[in-house]
This record gives C-alpha cells, structure tokens and sequence, in this order.
C-alpha cells in the first residue's frame, strides 16, 4: 500500500451524508471574483500569510468548476446581472457568501447605482461584515460555511436522484 | 482567395485577469487584436454625487474607496485640496508623517501590482512573496489607525492621532528590509527568460502618444518621459526629500515594471529620510474652525465637547471658489476639484482618477499583438477599477 494505513484492523461506521458533507466542506472550491475592495482581502487571505489552501480552498476561474461564490465588493445595478449569470452557471450544490458591508447591506454607498445587499438577488448562507472585513473575518466566516454544510440532510439521497437536499430548522 | 472576417470576442467583467470588473469587447483577427473597446461602469458607485451631499470630514472615508490598493494617498490629495481651499498650515510633524505613509501606500500598491501582473503571466512565486511583504505594511496600517485597509487616518488640518512609539522601529525595519526582498523579486523575474519574452516589447506607447493622451505615473515614465508630480509641482513638502525619478527608454512593459521597482527602492529611501525627520509636536493645526479639538479636551470639558460636536454635525463653511490639487499617487496623477458654494459641503467634487485616463492607452498598446498580450498590458497599465468608476 502507498500510505500506511491509520486505522489498523479497526472499522469506521459513519452515514453516507457525514461523508458527502465531510468531503464538500473540505473542498470549497469558490469562483475567483472580486468585485472591489474586498477582493484584495480575500485574495490576502489565500496568499502566504493567511493561506486558504490548508482548508482544502481552491479558487477557480470559471463558474463551472467552482460550487461557492464570495461576493467579494460593491454590487452595481450593472454588475447583478453578470453575478446572476454566473451563480446560475455554478452546479448545486452551491453556496453564497457575502463579505463584506457593501454585499451585506449596500455598505456606505447608498446610491442610485448600487444594490443594496446581494441578499435581494442570491440566497446568502454567510454573512461576514466588515469594511473590509479582515482575512480572519473571512476566515472565520469560511469556517462557520463549513459548520453549515455539515448540519445538511440527505447529502448523499440527493446527489443519486433521491429527493431533495435540506438543513434541518434547528440548525 | 476567401474573404477573412474579424471575430467579436467578450472579456470580463468576470475575468481573473481584467483585475477586476473591466469588461473588454476584443476584435480579433485569428488570436491578432485588431479593435479593443474597454466597457466600464461596473463598479459606479456614485462617489462624486454621494460627496455633494456631505461635510468635508464626511468625504474623507469615500476616498479610502477609491483607488483601494493605495487609500493614503487618496486621502493625501484629498485633504491637501481641503486644506488648499481652507488655506489651513499643517504642523511638520503631521506633514513628515503624511509624507512616510504616502511612501509606504506606494511600496503597498507597487507590490500588488507586482504580485497580480507577475500572477497573470505566470509567475506564482512573485505573488506569495509579495503578498507576504505586503501584509508587514498592513500592521504599520493597522498599528496606526486601527483598519487594516480603510484607513481613514488623515484629518484636514493634520492626522486624526498621533503614531504610537513603535512605529519608528516597525517601519525602520520594514523598509530595512525590503531592498532585499525587492532584489528576491529582481532575481525571480528581471532575468528569467519567460518574464523577458512576456514583457519586452510589448505594448509599446511612444513618448509623444502618452502625452497626448494624458498618461502619468509609472506608464509615463516608462516612456521616457520625465515628469513626477512630487519634484516637479511639489507639494506636502516633497521639495524637502533627495530621490531619483526613474524613466524608461524602450516604451514597452518591461520597462515600466524597471521603473516602479526602481520608485520602490526610492520610496524607502523617502521613508528613511522622513523618519530621520521625525521631530515631537503637534499633529494637528491649531485652526479651530476647521479642525477637531484633540480627544482630552473632548472628555474633559464642556467647551471641547461642544466644539467636536460642531464640527462633527455641521462641519465648517468654505469661502466661495474653485481649488485643484493633483498628488503624485502609485498609479499616476491623482487630482481632487472642489467647487465651493460657500457652504458646509462642496458643490461638486470631481476627482480626476490615474486608471481611468491611463486605461485610454490599452488600444494604442495591444492592437496588433496577441491575446496573450493583452493580458500583460492590463496588467503594466495597474488600474483599480473603483477609481477608474467612482
């Protein structure tokens, strides 16, 4: 065998939907996109100081590899539809985070030219606030994703054709 | 012989490498560029219109947002124009430092350009690295004013607070050290055959075109033209500081990444120079009109109080007239416009951004080259699309 192996004769026992999350948390893929200011944040916290690749975060260039996107900025009413487009290029299962005050909430430009939250357009699992937030903001929100994924049902039911997948209300 | 016909292609506003939301519409003849019509407006966030119904202090955190590589710098060309209009005389102390971190937002800006322009032709290492000296000029941000990247740290009439003792020994180190960081990056890229076919030769500007079409900063100077905001038409007392300004010869991309290695070296230089400077006093003007009291009297008597509280509702009227005030910023001229009334807020501000007016020379510099090409030029360009929309 190539790796020596760590369990012994022992056996683990687990559902098939602990290891579907398991494997999804444990590779956020997110869309390589910024949008503004915060992209420089979060492109600082996949470089050297903070590196994202230790939880298994791989940016990728196109929607079609990635299955997380961080709205990472200003949203523009000229910018929603490109961003609508993309998110629906994503394959499911996918996730929304969004960093930041400007995706949260519009931020400090209450304008006539920008969206006031991304909320009004994706579903948002995470929010991080912040102006910029800091690498551990998204850090920790990142985390808080992954504690989220885990919580999901029927994982493995729906991948299969099985009806469909869901986050218990306790969560 | 078959008729060929150009092909209309689409980049951005997704793009890793249009740093950014650029959006260019390409005509291409096989993989030869034959038309580019930057689309921009992505990020319009309507900072000029938002500014009119603000108080001068108030303006201060939309110009952090503008150019977000090099937010000191904003906030220096705008409070200089405030200071301009105000006619209001900033203590040394607060100009020695102003001017230390301005040099410091420029090493910061250079080194993303570096790390994203490096990133986009192929060279990974450079960004890690980058990045990595990047985040040491953070701390000093942070040390400071308390924001890793918005910092808002500087008043008009001065700074919001004076720096606390170790900055002199944080920064000392900092630019101790980078010349020799700047010589790993020399040594990762200046001779490496890949770096040298990517970038010499392309995107030729001459000398007479990035006149005409307005450029500054490093893409002037790469060029060949000498010409530096800070030694040519100086201002925060720039006069006071020995540096080189450094020009190109052949036009072209690799020329310009020589002379913002060459301003990085130079703007540690100006840091050192400053710190040696760096004498105790004041940091704030003693104008009370315009200026907020220091935070003792704040907290301790009523006057001082009532005092912040005036200047922090309603601000302070400007007397009627018209003020222009250009910074030399990482990217090129950066200049604020202030339209006065005579109110608390301005009539219009117009601010004249470096990427916008440097982005007019991406079809100058890549029809007739290959895609691949393009790419080195947006990124030997260095735009920031919040200041190119506002």
């Amino acid at each position: 065998m190539g790796v020596d192996n760590p369990l012994g004769d022992n056996v683990i026992t687990t559902s098939l939907d602990l290891l579907v999350n398991w494997s999804r948390k444990s590779s956020i893929w997110p869309m390589t996109f910024g949008l503004a200011c915060c992209a420089i944040e979060m492109m600082a916290t996949g470089a050297s100081h903070n590196d994202l690749d230790r939880f298994g975060i791989i940016f990728r260039a196109s929607p079609r590899q990635s299955d997380c996107i961080i709205i990472a900025g200003t949203v523009t009413k000229k910018m929603l539809p490109v961003i609508m487009t993309v998110y629906e290029q994503m394959p499911e299962p996918k996730w929304v985070i969004a960093m930041g005050a400007c995706a949260c909430s519009g931020g400090i430009f209450d304008t006539y030219s920008v969206v006031q939250g991304i909320d009004e357009a994706l579903p948002v699992d995470v929010y991080i606030p912040g102006c910029p937030p800091r690498p551990e903001a998204l850090l920790f929100g990142l985390m808080k994703l992954q504690d989220k994924i885990m919580t999901e049902r029927n994982s493995f039911g729906s991948a299969i054709g099985l009806g469909e997948r869901y986050i218990p209300e306790t969560a | 012989m078959a008729a060929t016909e150009t092909m209309t292609l689409n980049m951005g506003p997704q793009h890793p490498s249009t740093h950014g939301v650029l959006r260019l519409v390409l005509e291409l003849d096989g993989e030869v560029i034959v038309k580019v019509t930057p689309h921009i407006g992505f990020l319009h966030r309507g900072v000029e219109k938002l500014s009119e119904h603000r108080t001068y202090h108030q303006i201060l955190p939309l110009t952090d947002r503008l150019d977000y590589l090099a937010p000191m710098s904003n906030n220096l060309g705008y409070i200089l124009a405030v200071e301009k209009l105000m006619d209001v005389e900033v203590p040394e102390r607060a100009e020695t430092i102003r001017i230390i971190m301005a040099e410091l937002t420029r090493l910061e800006s250079h080194l993303v350009w570096l790390a994203c322009h490096a990133l986009d032709i192929g060279a990974m290492t450079v960004f890690i690295y980058a990045f990595r000296e990047r985040e040491t000029v953070m701390e000093i941000y942070e040390l400071i004013s308390g924001a890793r990247m918005t910092s808002n740290f500087f008043r008009v009439g001065g700074l919001s607070q004076d720096v606390p003792d170790e900055f002199v020994k944080k920064v000392g180190d900092f630019i101790d050290a980078m010349p020799g960081y700047l010589d790993q990056y020399e040594g990762l890229l200046t001779t490496n055959p890949i770096w040298l076919k990517r970038t010499v030769g392309n995107g030729i500007i001459s000398a007479e075109d990035a006149i005409d079409i307005g450029l500054t900063g490093p893409a002037l100077r790469g060029s060949g033209v000498d010409w530096d905001l800070r030694r040519d038409n100086s201002y925060s007392g720039y006069d006071k500081y020995q540096f080189k300004v450094p020009t190109g010869e052949n036009c072209d991309t690799f020329d310009r990444y020589k002379v913002r290695l060459i301003e990085m070296r130079e703007a540690c230089k100006i840091v050192r120079q400053g710190l040696d400077r760096l004498k105790p006093g004041p940091v704030l003007a003693d104008c009370p009109q315009v200026c907020y009291p220091p935070k003792e009297n704040v907290y301790n008597s009523i006057e001082g109080l009532i005092h912040h509280f005036k200047i922090a509702s309603e601000g302070f009227a400007a007397p009627e007239g018209e003020v222009y005030q250009g910074v030399e910023a990482p990217k090129g001229e950066l200049g604020f416009y202030i339209v006065s009334d005579g109110g608390n807020k301005p009539e219009r501000l117009r601010i004249r951004p470096p990427s916008f007016v440097n982005l007019q020379a991406i079809e100058q510099m890549s029809v007739g080259t290959m895609i691949a090409d393009l790419v080195a030029v947006i990124g030997t360009l260095d735009i920031v699309l919040g200041e190119i929309d506002r």
